[in-house]
């Protein structure tokens, strides 16, 4: 039996096992293992399985997932439920934004990109080099996330909560060492460092003080201010043209 | 039936938030600014998620074992791990500190 080569070079193109794809398996396996999490605690706190199966597919968000069945859980009213869960779904909206600028999906490819627009593909894909990589490291996250998400939910909610604890497994520490290991190539030169330094501490100064979800869009404030000031230092200052922008930018 | 409605509508919302930006107009994200932002934006959200990911707890902060994955994780980048054993040396990193009785 002799395969036929597939003649479809675009489909060959995007799936193959290159480091963004690597990568963004190895980040759906550790987040799908918290979709278990999610369905059991949804039917725990309340939900039906189909209302569990929904959030899942339809939300696609997690922290806005956890935060919707944190407050019903906690007897909560279903509109504070749906505020929380809003408020934490905001920072998709700057990621489709960047994520437009790289890849700008059209038509119906649009809908389904803006589907799979959270965290983790956003993070895959914006750090990659060249336009092939990003376009692998946002599709190939974002459908095996979505699928391992869903699967796992299903699981979660009708088995019940078999990883009783993922932070006994260290799932916790493999998605912060994830996120880590996704910002370190870009933490080359000084200025993207204190930039790091400069958004992470605001954001656990102010976590404490403001609803969640919004940690994230303030620090996308600084980067909106950092840019906008560094790149008027380079307008002002022609002699610093002798060491273009340091911070690597994407096209 | 009324959590239903509001099921729904929170899973209008998120996606809502998710296309407006891909409606933002093309025009608007050649110009230079856009790119240079675009390069300190990526640095400064995924600094954050690594923050948010280390010590949220409910609506407050915690100091706990994932403190522990992150620096774990920090060495393995410095010894240029791949990406997934930079993953499972923070997964070890954190189930280990929790053995030894780490919250």
């Amino acid at each position: 039996m002799t395969e036929t080569p597939e003649p479809d070079q675009q489909n060959g193109a995007l799936w193959r096992l290159t480091p963004a794809a690597r990568i963004g398996l190895a980040i759906a396996a550790a987040i799908s293992l918290y979709g278990v999490s999610f369905g059991a605690l949804a039917v725990a706190s309340g939900l039906t399985l189909w209302q569990t199966i929904a959030l899942s597919a339809l939300m696609f968000t997690g922290g806005s997932q956890f935060a919707f069945i944190g407050v019903i859980a906690s007897g909560g009213a279903p509109a504070s439920a749906f505020g929380g869960a809003t408020l934490l779904s905001l920072r998709n909206t700057i990621y489709a934004v960047q994520l437009k600028a790289l890849l700008n999906p059209r038509g119906a490819k649009r809908l389904v990109a803006a589907q799979l627009t959270i965290d983790e593909t956003m993070a895959t894909s914006t750090v990659q080099e060249t336009a092939a990589e990003q376009r692998r490291g946002f599709w190939i996250t974002g459908i095996a996330c979505y699928l391992g998400w869903n699967l796992a939910t299903v699981v979660g909610a009708l088995l019940g909560d078999f990883i009783a604890e993922p932070e006994s497994l260290g799932l916790d520490g493999a998605v912060v060492a994830a996120f880590l290991g996704l910002l370190w190539p870009r933490l080359r030169a000084r200025e993207p460092w204190a930039l790091a330094v400069l958004a992470a501490l605001l954001t656990v100064l102010i976590m404490p003080l403001v609803p969640a979800g919004v940690p994230i869009l303030v620090a996308a404030g600084v980067a909106v201010v950092w840019g906008f000031l560094a790149a008027r230092r380079e307008r002002v200052s022609p002699g610093s043209r002798r060491s273009p922008s340091r911070m690597r930018c994407q096209q | 039936m009324s959590l239903w409605v509001w099921v729904l509508l929170a899973c209008g919302a998120a996606y809502a938030t998710k296309l407006v930006g891909y409606l933002v107009p093309g025009s608007w994200l050649g110009h230079p600014l856009v790119t240079r932002i675009s390069g300190t934006m990526t640095v400064a959200l995924l600094a954050a998620l690594v923050a948010m990911n280390t010590f949220s707890q409910g609506s407050g902060i915690v100091f706990d074992a994932r403190i522990g994955a992150l620096v774990a994780a920090g060495i393995a980048l410095l010894l240029r791990a791949p990406f997934i054993v930079v993953v499972i040396v923070g997964a070890a990193a954190a189930a280990g500190l929790r053995l030894l009785g780490l919250p």
